[in-house]
């Protein structure tokens, strides 16, 4: 008896646990098809219209759309500006590198609203105008230190001794990078810009402090909470959420199934 | 398939049998230790150096510093007469097969081998790849991930990397030091006989003695970052010059004396009351304090009845264990004065000697060798 | 190889002098100073966009009505009153936030870690499985954690199916709510900050050798025992950042107390500092606020470092 607990403890545990993380998205999927008139809040009956006419509802679209341009740019200047420290504070020794350390960990150590607040005090002092740059700026902030750390995981587990290798074979410090270098990290940089994506596009508090009029999906669901979430809101929750799912799953079958071919042959 | 493209050399490029390497002087100081010491050294074109010594004797930092990973702190090293001090390692033509292989993982086992072919921008990288994998008997894993070969299998891919590019010198970090022992003894024959095909200058870096000796022409022992000795793999085990070698290259008797008198072309040595003769030209001091060193099996093992000729060096000791391997029982005898002696005789159908039984030990002067008086009798015992 | 040939080394050792060559020490400082180009950039954005503001925030905390001034008028002072004002006023709202995100912090554990357990581990080996619950630890994000504690809303309201049945069994009373409750607030938490509480442990565990479970077991360790002995404190480095990466943002959070709480006993410092910017406006009232926030985590944060950012965390 003991071992049949010991056995199925983590899986029934762990599996739960996945269905609560799943429970409101299949409550949002649900409700995506819902009849809804002004609010959303109870069953009213099936429909496709909301999946027919996403947009139907005023704003949903504008600011998704809002979103996505935030989270690529945000998503881009982090990641670059984060591999390029995480390599140089792994690879080289400097003066100021613990220094650089702290100053990269802080935002993490910091909670959104003290972030959103001051970088808001900041604008104000600086009397720009909140909008799409701020947002970008406040996102690449707490993405970038996502990103360093897990592109530094990845940096320090590199073998060294491979680009010692390619510069061996004649290849030139550039091409060592590019060759060798950039392509083992590489894995480790799509998933930190993956991350930084979906935390940029999930942003609500620093987004809220620093985007004046500027709606993005998030800003745009919360301010409509009040009111009453319009259906279409749900569609592209849905939407957005399975076609998260689906990329990467596609991507996964594709390298498992590739594995296996050569692993065949 | 020609290969009429293959001997077009632009100059320093492509050298098919090596070429000369010179260390002249080459010191490596990290803050807090010496890791080369003022070494001095010349392997010439198309051999097979190997270099000996325990981990932590330079070795790898002098293999290091050929290849252009590592600067030296002074010195500096030529290749083919040319001084290649300050030349990156991108630049050298020399090829490293790295103790781990480091094969790049992202790549196909043929995009491996072609690596170095197309940082050079040579023509027909692939013919010649492919050519480089059918030397090492790989071809058909070509399209392979290395992560996919044996241990064996990347070896010898990491190898025909190096080979394809016919480099002037090629380094072996401890190459064979990942596989197992069977496999080891198939590699070494092959890469042997790989060197002996193309010609090129191997050196290869091990602390393993065996290997050294049964691959190399010439073997320089290192130790604390310098060379002790030098020389072809039989000159070194039949005479070492240094405790050192005596005890890391196979296994040594040390004994300690004075020298008594001068016999001509020999002397004698009076080991704690045993008088032992080492011919002069096998003995580095000829008076004062003196070692006489004896190889173990060079010595015989016989009952105290038992006759012996009367020129022979001659112990008595006690049999402090005995232990039959089936080929020869291995004895350790203590002798009065002298110590513990490893000594063995050959399974040809006599009762081995028993535990605690007194045994009488000989050898022929002209096997012993002289060492320092100076000498610490245990260097190099347990060095790995 | 050079761990031992500094051992050997000893004798030899150098003092004061730098024994390497003026070429070598140069191309050395030539490497450092590519590490610095490389990091410039990204810290110049942070220095513009972090510590500054951070500065400016600290500034502006200190800033004083003027004598008749408009609402949102504010003058540059040194006005420590800010502090004491709201630290009276308002330190029952920190300690609850503290305790709503200490409680989220350790049920956000006991749940993640079996995810994180039955990715990394069970599931070892089956590389499609594997993926597919990983980009499920992820894919929440995208539709957008407002919406979900929106969703929660809904699921937990008094009309919704738990609240139902929970009446229906009586385990609540018949007048009993979900939503409005401290209860509903800590539940909106841990469910949002789960995936930061199981990425970083499933990163350790799947480094985890289970060679390492099975001598546990051989050395006649009970499964119960193995875990405590073996699996959680190899797990700690994981467990540790899990753990710093949910309690830091659950702290500061107010999504959550604000849609699924009452505002008057569940109301979370986050709330507090967003009303004082957006509502009231008082800027040096909310920027004090964010501050010693700010340093009260900070000082948290190095507490917990002191005490188990060693090896071992039991």
């Amino acid at each position: 008896m003991k071992r049949v607990i010991g056995r199925w403890l983590i899986p029934v545990a762990g599996g739960l646990a996945f269905v609560y993380l799943l429970v409101p998205i299949a409550y949002i999927f649900v409700f995506s098809f819902n009849d809804a008139g002004r609010t959303n809040l109870e069953w009213r009956g099936f429909t496709l219209n909301n999946w027919q006419n996403p947009c139907g509802a005023p704003n949903v679209c504008e600011s998704l759309v809002n979103s996505l341009q935030v989270g690529v740019v945000a998503t881009v200047i982090a990641t670059v500006l984060g591999t390029c420290i995480a390599l140089g504070l792994v690879r080289y020794k400097f003066k100021f590198r613990n220094t650089a350390d702290l100053l990269i960990i802080l935002p993490l150590a910091t909670p959104e609203v003290v972030l959103g607040a001051s970088l808001l005090a900041q604008f104000l002092n600086l009397g720009w105008e909140l909008g799409f740059t701020t947002i970008v700026i406040s996102h690449v902030i707490f993405c970038m230190s996502f990103v360093v750390v897990t592109v530094r995981a990845r940096v320090s587990s590199l073998d060294p001794r491979l680009e010692e290798a390619a510069s061996d074979l004649y290849a030139s410090p550039l091409a060592t990078f590019w060759k060798v270098t950039f392509p083992l990290l590489l894995p480790g940089v799509v998933a930190a810009a993956l991350l930084s994506f979906a935390m940029s596009f999930d942003d609500f508090i620093i987004t809220n402090f620093n985007s004046g009029n500027f709606s993005t999906f998030p800003k745009f669901i919360y301010v409509s909470a009040t009111r009453g979430i319009p259906a279409q809101a749900n569609v592209i929750g849905s939407a957005m959420f399975l076609l998260a799912l689906a990329v990467v799953i596609t991507s996964q079958v594709i390298a498992y199934r590739r594995r296996k071919v050569l692993a065949a042959r | 398939m020609t290969t009429v493209t293959t001997n077009k050399s632009e100059p320093g490029t492509t050298t098919s049998s090596g070429a000369d390497l010179h260390l002249q002087n080459i010191s490596k100081r990290f803050v807090d230790f010496t890791a080369v010491d003022d070494l001095t050294l010349t392997v010439p074109s198309g051999t097979f150096f190997a270099l000996l010594g325990p981990s932590g004797c330079g070795k790898t930092t002098t293999l290091r510093m050929i290849a252009g990973l590592e600067q030296p702190t002074s010195g500096s090293i030529s290749i083919g007469g040319q001084d290649v001090t300050k030349l990156p390692s991108f630049q050298r033509q020399v090829n490293t097969v790295f103790q781990s292989y480091a094969l790049f993982p992202h790549m196909s086992v043929l995009d491996n081998v072609a690596f170095g072919l197309k940082r050079k921008r040579v023509k027909d990288t692939l013919q010649r790849a492919k050519a480089a994998l059918a030397m090492v008997e790989l071809e058909h894993m070509a399209s392979r991930k290395p992560t996919q070969l044996s241990g064996g299998q990347q070896q010898r891919v990491a190898l025909a990397r190096a080979l394809v590019n016919r480099p002037a010198v090629l380094l072996l970090d401890e190459p064979l030091g990942a596989l197992d022992m069977k496999l080891r003894r198939q590699m070494q024959v092959e890469l042997k006989s790989i060197q002996t095909e193309v010609g090129l200058t191997f050196i290869h870096v091990t602390h393993d003695q065996e290997e050294a000796m049964t691959m190399a022409d010439t073997v320089a022992v290192m130790n604390k970052g310098k060379i002790e000795q030098m020389g072809a793999p039989r000159d070194l085990y039949e005479l070492p010059k240094t405790a050192f070698v005596a005890n890391f290259l196979g296994k040594s008797n040390l004994m300690y004396g004075t020298v008594l008198e001068d016999l001509g072309d020999a002397v004698a040595v009076d080991a704690s009351g045993h008088r032992l003769v080492m011919p002069k030209n096998r003995a580095v001091a000829h008076s004062g304090a003196a070692v006489v060193g004896v190889r173990p099996e060079k010595m015989r093992v016989m009952t105290l009845e038992a006759e012996y000729s009367p020129s022979a060096n001659m112990l008595t000791g006690t049999v402090l264990d005995a232990s039959f391997t089936g080929v020869s029982t291995e004895y350790l005898v203590d002798v009065p004065g002298i110590g513990t002696l490893a000594t063995f005789s050959q399974n040809m159908g006599q009762a081995p000697a028993q535990r605690g039984e007194t045994v009488r030990m000989t050898w022929e002067p002209e096997f012993s060798f002289g060492l320092d008086g100076n000498e610490k009798a245990t260097e190099g015992k347990d060095a790995l | 190889m050079t761990a031992t040939a500094t051992r050997r080394g000893d004798k030899k050792k150098q003092k004061l002098e730098d024994p390497r060559s003026t070429e070598e020490i140069s191309a050395e400082r030539r490497k450092g100073r590519m590490g610095l180009y490389l990091i410039l950039p990204g810290m110049i954005v942070l220095a513009l966009f972090f510590a500054a503001p951070v500065l400016v925030l600290l500034s502006m905390s200190l800033n004083a009505k003027p004598p008749g001034g408009e609402i949102g008028e504010f003058v540059p002072a040194l006005e420590f009153g800010n502090y004491v004002t709201v630290i009276s006023a308002y330190w029952d709202v920190f300690l609850r936030s503290f305790i709503f995100a200490l409680i989220a912090t350790v049920a956000a554990l006991v749940i993640g870690f079996p995810m994180a357990y039955l990715v990394a581990v069970r599931l070892r080996g089956r590389q499609l499985l594997q993926g597919i619950l990983l980009v499920l630890l992820i894919a929440p994000f995208f539709s957008s954690f407002i919406l979900r504690t929106q969703a929660w809303k809904q699921i937990l309201s008094d009309e919704g199916p738990v609240v139902t049945v929970l009446r229906a069994i009586a385990i609540l009373p018949a007048d009993g709510h979900l939503t409005a409750t401290a209860f509903a607030v800590v539940c909106g938490l841990t469910y949002n900050f789960l995936p930061f509480m199981t990425l970083p442990i499933y990163a350790n565990l799947d480094r985890l050798d289970t060679n390492l479970l099975e001598a546990s077991g051989d050395l006649y360790a009970s499964p119960l025992t193995t875990f405590f002995k073996v699996t959680l404190p190899l797990s700690a480095p994981g467990i540790f950042a899990g753990t710093l990466l949910t309690f830091i943002p659950a702290a500061g959070d107010y999504v959550n107390a604000a849609l699924l709480g009452n505002n008057r006993d569940t109301a979370m410092i986050g709330q507090v500092i967003d009303s004082r910017f957006f509502k009231i406006v008082d800027y040096p009232g909310a920027s004090a606020l964010s501050f010693i926030l700010m340093i009260l985590i900070l000082a948290l944060v190095l507490i917990y470092i002191k005490r188990f950012g060693t090896k071992e965390l039991f």
